[in-house]
């Protein structure tokens, strides 16, 4: 039986690029991602699963980084926002968010866009559909935008769903 | 914000994390999903010195027919309960209740005996288990027992749960054709409900309520009411009876009785009219 130990090991591939660290045991995967890591794409909002600005994708599905322990994604597949482009090529999403003008400060950003790639992704393995405006609004109830500059992020979203679903065919 | 250190343990089989809650008693929580337990953590309001992982342990993530009833591992999150095709089509106020708790992110790593170990009156789905009369099925060094939704929730934040025991299973009767409704009010969408009513019809009419007390509570004189013929507007005026609701930033006390008759009220017009409207869902 494995004995508690306040310092535990982890490998965690981020981005596609197996990482292997000792941390604390209370290490949040946020601060893993930015401080051990040195990935900062991903932003400290709230800092109480409210927001969303630290979400990143964990094994293909979005979760607020900030209430998973490092230790919870050990062994597992982390995709922040800097792991979404393709060399110079952005995300479909990414594309989306410059066409439509979805950000205005840009702190919100990074989350946003990782909650809408999963939520597209999600669309796509479901029924193979693409997000509508009500599908948007209600699934990005976990991403807050103080700018409130939700109409274009909406739209880019939308936006990008579709491409997401015509780069598959 | 970071945790106070702790030791962290990571369970391999149900009977590893017995023995380890076991050894490290009171000092020790069971750590699920985490989306209740590591907001506490966070804000030094729970700072256990050892948490034992049990979120890779296998088969306790599934959802079986079992009969009368659906069976739900303790380690299913809330976006597969949501999405379970069974429980769609046999429990469906379980799977409508599910895809309101939290938002996306939160239903991706919040596992259903999670938020009932956790036992919050705020939480939407140990309302939900109450209205439903289901069974939890815990694990312990004594072996497992099984313990009715009403003996489970025994005051704010605390369980029938002992120190050792995991939730295993959640047993949820099927509810047939009968019509039922799950009505959360708040003022931002992944909020807490300020006052929530999970309610079913049926020939066992249940109805309990989020945030109207220091446990999720049974509306013990709508279901009276209803028993006795009463329409769904004369049960609905008993919705507040009996309760203690607390009095926060949100909503006072009388407001939340406010809240809770006219929540009610809407979910039994829903359980009235429309039988099973999440089946085809």
């Amino acid at each position: 039986m494995a004995a508690p130990t306040n310092e535990i090991s982890v490998a965690i591939t981020v981005n596609g690029v197996v990482t292997e660290h000792e941390v604390e045991a209370r290490t949040l995967l946020v601060h893993y991602l930015r401080e051990v890591v040195g990935l900062t794409g991903t932003n400290i909002g709230c800092d109480s699963t409210s927001c969303g600005a630290c979400t990143v994708l964990l094994d293909g599905e979005s979760v607020k980084s900030c209430t998973v322990l490092a230790a919870q994604a050990d062994g597992g597949a982390v995709t922040t926002i800097e792991g979404l482009a393709d060399g110079d090529a952005l995300h479909p999403m990414q594309a989306a968010f410059r066409e439509h003008h979805g950000l205005q400060c840009g702190y919100c950003t990074p989350g946003m866009v990782m909650a809408a790639v999963s939520l597209a992704e999600e669309a796509l393995a479901g029924d193979g559909g693409t997000l509508d405006e009500a599908a948007v609004r209600e699934g990005l109830e976990g991403n807050l935008c103080r700018c409130t500059g939700y109409q274009n992020i909406v739209a880019a979203v939308v936006a990008g769903s579709v491409d997401m679903a015509g780069a598959r065919r | 914000m970071i945790p106070a250190a702790f030791a962290y343990a990571r369970a391999e089989s149900l009977d590893e994390a017995i023995a380890l809650l076991a050894e490290h008693g009171d000092d020790a929580k069971v750590l699920a999903g985490g989306h209740s337990l590591l907001p506490l953590m966070k804000l030094r309001l729970a700072t256990p010195s050892v948490l034992v992982d049990v979120g890779r342990i296998p088969d306790l993530a599934y959802v079986r027919d079992g009969g009368d009833h659906v069976a739900v591992g303790g380690l299913t999150r809330h976006h597969d309960v949501e999405h379970d095709a069974l429980l769609r089509e046999h429990v469906p106020l379980m799977a409508a209740a599910a895809g309101e708790v939290g938002d996306p992110q939160v239903r991706h790593r919040g596992t259903l005996g999670g938020t009932l170990a956790h036992g919050d009156p705020a939480s939407d789905l140990p309302a939900v288990v109450l209205a439903l009369r289901g069974d939890i099925v815990v694990r312990g060094s004594k072996g497992e027992r099984v313990i009715g939704a009403d003996d489970f929730f025994v005051d704010f934040l605390e369980t029938a749960l002992t120190p050792d025991e995991i939730i295993t299973e959640v047993r949820l009767p099927k509810t047939g054709d009968a019509g039922w409704a799950f009505q959360k009010f708040n003022r931002r969408a992944q909020d807490w409900a300020i006052v929530g009513v999970a309610a079913v019809g049926g020939s066992q009419p249940g109805v309990a309520l989020v945030n109207m007390g220091s446990t999720p509570v049974r509306a013990h004189a709508v279901e009276a009411a209803r028993r006795d013929g009463a329409s769904g507007v004369e049960a609905a005026a008993r919705a507040a009876d009996g309760t203690e609701p607390p009095s926060d930033l949100n909503a006072t006390s009388d407001y939340r009785r406010h809240l809770a008759r006219v929540l009610v009220g809407r979910a039994l017009d829903t359980v009235d009219t429309v039988a099973n409207p999440g089946g085809a869902r």
